[in-house]
C-alpha cells in the first residue's frame, strides 16, 4: 500500500524524524491556514505547494510551486488543486489532484550550503537483508543515477539481530561527505528513520531529496512510503490511510470480490487461476497473436458467482475482442468450474465476444461434455496449446 | 532416488486441525504421505484423522521421529511455526501459508542460518515425489513417476509443467514449489544443484517468472556446471513495470529482472528456454531424445 507524502511525513515524524513544517489542504481556504500557522511556527513567509498524489515527477508536471506570499499560496494552491497531472509515472493521461501539501520552504539562507542527498531503506532481496541505500546524488531519479554514475550509489545492509549500528551511520554520514554539526545530527536521523522503517512494516522508505539545510539540519524533504500489505494485520490503523481514488475503480471492485485483477491495453481479456498461469496465459495470448486486455487470478475457488463477476469486471473493458479462460483443476474441480461458466453465461445473458474455455485437471473431460452441449458460443479446449489456436481464430474474425 | 522428500520421509503437519491442515492432510493421507501426526497448541493428546496431535514439534518428534513438517499456520503465527520446527530438530519445514509479512520472513531467514534444515516456501505448493510422499496441496494424480525434475516459483503454472510432462510419458523425480514471496527458504538454485546431482533425475524443468535474479543465479552456475538438459520457461513477458502480478516477488523493479532479461541470460548460459508455456514438456522431452 503506497502512503501520500503527507501522510509518510506524518508517520516518520512520529518517530523522530525531523521533516519541514507542513499541514495538508483540499481546498484554497485550507491552504491559506496552513500557510498562516507555518509563518506561526517559522516566523517566515516562504512556502512551498505541493500536489499529493501517488506518483514521482510532480515538480517537472507543474505540481510543486515555491511560494512567497499568501496570496501566491492562494494561487498556486487553487491551479494544483484539480489539476490532471501529467508525469513520467503517471501515463499519459495523469492524475487528478485532489490535496496539496503546504510546507515551509527550505531552501533558506544561512551559515552553511545547502545540500540534497538521496536514501532509501528497502530489502535486498538477494541476501533477504534489508539496505540503506543512498547517495549523494539528490533529487534526482535514482535510476538515471543507478544508469549513469553507478559509483555514487552506496549501499548499506543491516544485520537484523544488531539493527542499524553507530558505525555504520557513521560511514553513511562520511561517504556524503557530511561533517560538523549536520554529521552529529545525521546519525539520530538515520536511527530515527531506520526504526519507523521496522515500526510501520515498510516495504520501502525513500528520502528523495534527503536535505541538509543551510542551519545543518538534516530533514526528509520529500519521503515515499510503501507499506508491506502482509503486515497490514499488525496496523489496521493504517487502512483509513488508503486513498482509494488513486486506484484504478475497475481493480478496486476487483478486490471487493476477491478477484486479483489489472487492467492492460490489450484485446483478449483473460481469467485464469494462479498468478503464475495468469502470466503465463498472458503470453500465450500475445504468441498467438493478441494482446492481453489484463491479468486476472480468479483464486483457488472459481464457484459461478466468481465466475459471473470475473467475466462481468472483463466485459467493462470495451477493447475485449475475445475471453480466453484458463482453469488447472486441482482443488477445484473443472466439471464445477464448466457449470459456473455456463451459469454465468446466463445469467448475464448475451456476452458479445467469443470465449475459449480451457479447463485441464480434476474432471477435465466432464467439463468439456458440459461446455460443449450447453450450446452456448463458447468453445472449449483440454490442451493449452488447443486453447491458443483458438485464440488466433477468433482474433481473424475481429 | 527423488530429491529431499520420499517414502521414508516421516511428516508432521503443524496447523494440522485447522480447515486446511485437515482438508489437505486427508489428501496427503490418502496418497500414501507417511503421516505420523500434527501439531496444534493446546490441542494436545487428542487424535485428529486417526493420528496423534501434540502441542509443540518437539513433543511430535519425540514421540514420531518425524523429520519433514508441513506448516498450515495463519500468517500471524507462521514464522513463529517455522522457527519452533527448525529448533525442535525438523530437517525438511514446508511453508503452505501464504500472506507472511517481510519483515518476519527477515528474522526467520537470520534465525535457519546456523540450522540444519531446509525450509521451502512459504506461501507455495509444497513438494512431491510421485508415488511416494505428496508433502502440498498441489494434486497428486497429474503426476507419475518419472525422469524429470521440477523447480518453479508458480502453484497452478507448475502443474501445468508437470502435465504435460506426465503426458509427454517423462514423469518427474521430484517436482518442487518453491513460492512467489520475495523472501524464500529454498531458491531455484538451490533445487537445481540437488537436481543435477541426483541420479535418477535425467533433465530439469525450471519455472521462473519476473522479478528478483533467482532465475539468473541459476543460469550462471548451470554455465559452468550443467551435465544434464535444462528448459526454463519465464512467466510475465506481457506484464507491465511496476504492478505486482498476484505474488508479492512478481513485480519488475529493475532492467534485469524483467522475463525478457532472464530469458536472455538463461540462454547465454545454454539453457533452453521454451517461448510458450504449452511446449515445456515437448520441449523437454526433445532435449532428452538428443542425448540418448
Amino acid at each position: 500500500m503506497n502512503l501520500h507524502e503527507y501522510q509518510a511525513k506524518n508517520l516518520l515524524k512520529k518517530f523522530g524524524v525531523i521533516v519541514p513544517e507542513g499541514f495538508v489542504a483540499n481546498n484554497v481556504d485550507e491552504a491559506i491556514d496552513a500557510a498562516k500557522k507555518i509563518k506561526e511556527i517559522t516566523g517566515k513567509e516562504q512556502f512551498v505547494v505541493k500536489a499529493q498524489i501517488h506518483a514521482g515527477g510532480r515538480g517537472k508536471g507543474g505540481g510543486v510551486k515555491p511560494a512567497k506570499t499568501f496570496d501566491e499560496v492562494k494561487e498556486y494552491a487553487g491551479k494544483i488543486i484539480g489539476m490532471q497531472l501529467i508525469t513520467h509515472q503517471t501515463g499519459p493521461e495523469g492524475k487528478k489532484v485532489n490535496k496539496v501539501l503546504i510546507e515551509q520552504n527550505i531552501f533558506y539562507k544561512g551559515e552553511s550550503d545547502i545540500k540534497e542527498f538521496y536514501l532509501s531503506i528497502l530489502l535486498n532481496r538477494k541476501t533477504s537483508r534489508n539496505i540503506i541505500m543512498y547517495s549523494t546524488e539528490g533529487g534526482m531519479d535514482i535510476e538515471q543515477v543507478a544508469e549513469k554514475t553507478p559509483h555514487l550509489i552506496f549501499t548499506e545492509e543491516i544485520n537484523p539481530k544488531t539493527g542499524l549500528e553507530d558505525s555504520q551511520c557513521e560511514k553513511i554520514a562520511s561517504n556524503l561527505n557530511i561533517d560538523g554539526v549536520a554529521y552529529s545530527n545525521m546519525l539520530p536521523f538515520l536511527k530515527a528513520l531506520y526504526n519507523a522503517y521496522i515500526s510501520i512494516d515498510a516495504s520501502l522508505v525513500e528520502i528523495n531529496p534527503l536535505f541538509k539545510t543551510s542551519d545543518n539540519i538534516i530533514m526528509a524533504a520529500d519521503a515515499k512510503v510503501r507499506i508491506d500489505n502482509n503486515a497490514l494485520f499488525r496496523h489496521p490503523e493504517f487502512l483509513e490511510l488508503r486513498d482509494i481514488s488513486e486506484e484504478d475503480p475497475t481493480e478496486v471492485e476487483a478486490s471487493k470480490f476477491k478477484l486479483n485483477y489489472i487492467k492492460l491495453d490489450g484485446n483478449i481479456g483473460c481469467m485464469v487461476n494462479g498468478a503464475g498461469l495468469a502470466m503465463a496465459t498472458m503470453d500465450i495470448i500475445k504468441l498467438a497473436g493478441g494482446e492481453p486486455a489484463n491479468f486476472l487470478d480468479v483464486g483457488g475457488s472459481a464457484d459461478a458467482k466468481r465466475v459471473e463477476n470475473a467475466f462481468r469486471i472483463i466485459l467493462k473493458d470495451p477493447n475485449v475482442k475475445a475471453i480466453l479462460v484458463n482453469i488447472f483443476g486441482g482443488i477445484v474441480w473443472c466439471d464445477r468450474v464448466a457449470q459456473g461458466i455456463v451459469e454465468a453465461y446466463k445469467s448475464i445473458g448475451n456476452i458479445p465476444v467469443p470465449i475459449i474455455v480451457r479447463l485441464q485437471g480434476t474432471n477435465a473431460g466432464k467439463a468439456k461434455e458440459i461446455i460443449d452441449k450447453s450450446g452456448l458460443k463458447v468453445q472449449s479446449a483440454i490442451l493449452l496449446q488447443d486453447a491458443a489456436n483458438l485464440v488466433t481464430d477468433a482474433l481473424k474474425k475481429v | 532416488m527423488s530429491i529431499l522428500i520420499n517414502k521414508n520421509s516421516k511428516v508432521i503437519v503443524q496447523g494440522f486441525t485447522g480447515t486446511e491442515g485437515t482438508y489437505h492432510s486427508t489428501q496427503m493421507i490418502e496418497y500414501g504421505t507417511n503421516i505420523v501426526g500434527g501439531v496444534t497448541p493446546g490441542k494436545g493428546g487428542a487424535t485428529h484423522l486417526g493420528k496423534p496431535v501434540f502441542n509443540t514439534v518437539s513433543e511430535a518428534i519425540k514421540q514420531t521421529s518425524a523429520n519433514v513438517s508441513i506448516i498450515f499456520v495463519p500468517p500471524k503465527f507462521a514464522a513463529n511455526a517455522i522457527t519452533e520446527a527448525a529448533e525442535a530438530g525438523i530437517k525438511i519445514i514446508v511453508c503452505i501459508t501464504e500472506g507472511i509479512p517481510t519483515n518476519d520472513m527477515i528474522s526467520v531467514k537470520e534465525f535457519l542460518k546456523d540450522k540444519d534444515c531446509r525450509l521451502i516456501g512459504p506461501n507455495c505448493p509444497g513438494i512431491i515425489t510421485p508415488g511416494e510422499a505428496k508433502i502440498g496441496i498441489m494434486p497428486g494424480f497429474i503426476h507419475k513417476k518419472g525422469i524429470v525434475g521440477v523447480v518453479s516459483r508458480s502453484g497452478t503454472l507448475t502443474y501445468e509443467a508437470v502435465d504435460q510432462l506426465t503426458k509427454a510419458g517423462l514423469g518427474q523425480t521430484t517436482a518442487i514449489g518453491i513460492g512467489g514471496d520475495p523472501i524464500i527458504g529454498t531458491t531455484i538454485l538451490d533445487a537445481v544443484k540437488l537436481f543435477m546431482a541426483d541420479e535418477e533425475t535425467k533433465g530439469i524443468v525450471m519455472i521462473g517468472e519476473i522479478g528478483g535474479g533467482m532465475e539468473a543465479d541459476a543460469a550462471y552456475w548451470l554455465k559452468e556446471n550443467k551435465t544434464k538438459p535444462v528448459v526454463a520457461f519465464i512467466a510475465g513477458r506481457t506484464a507491465p513495470k511496476g504492478r505486482t502480478m498476484g505474488h508479492a516477488g512478481a513485480i519488475i523493479g529493475g532492467k534485469d529482472d524483467t522475463a525478457d532479461a532472464k530469458i536472455k541470460i538463461l540462454k547465454d548460459c545454454g539453457v533452453m528456454v521454451a517461448d510458450s508455456p504449452a511446449e515445456i514438456g515437448s520441449k523437454m522431452k526433445k532435449e532428452l531424445e538428443k542425448i540418448k
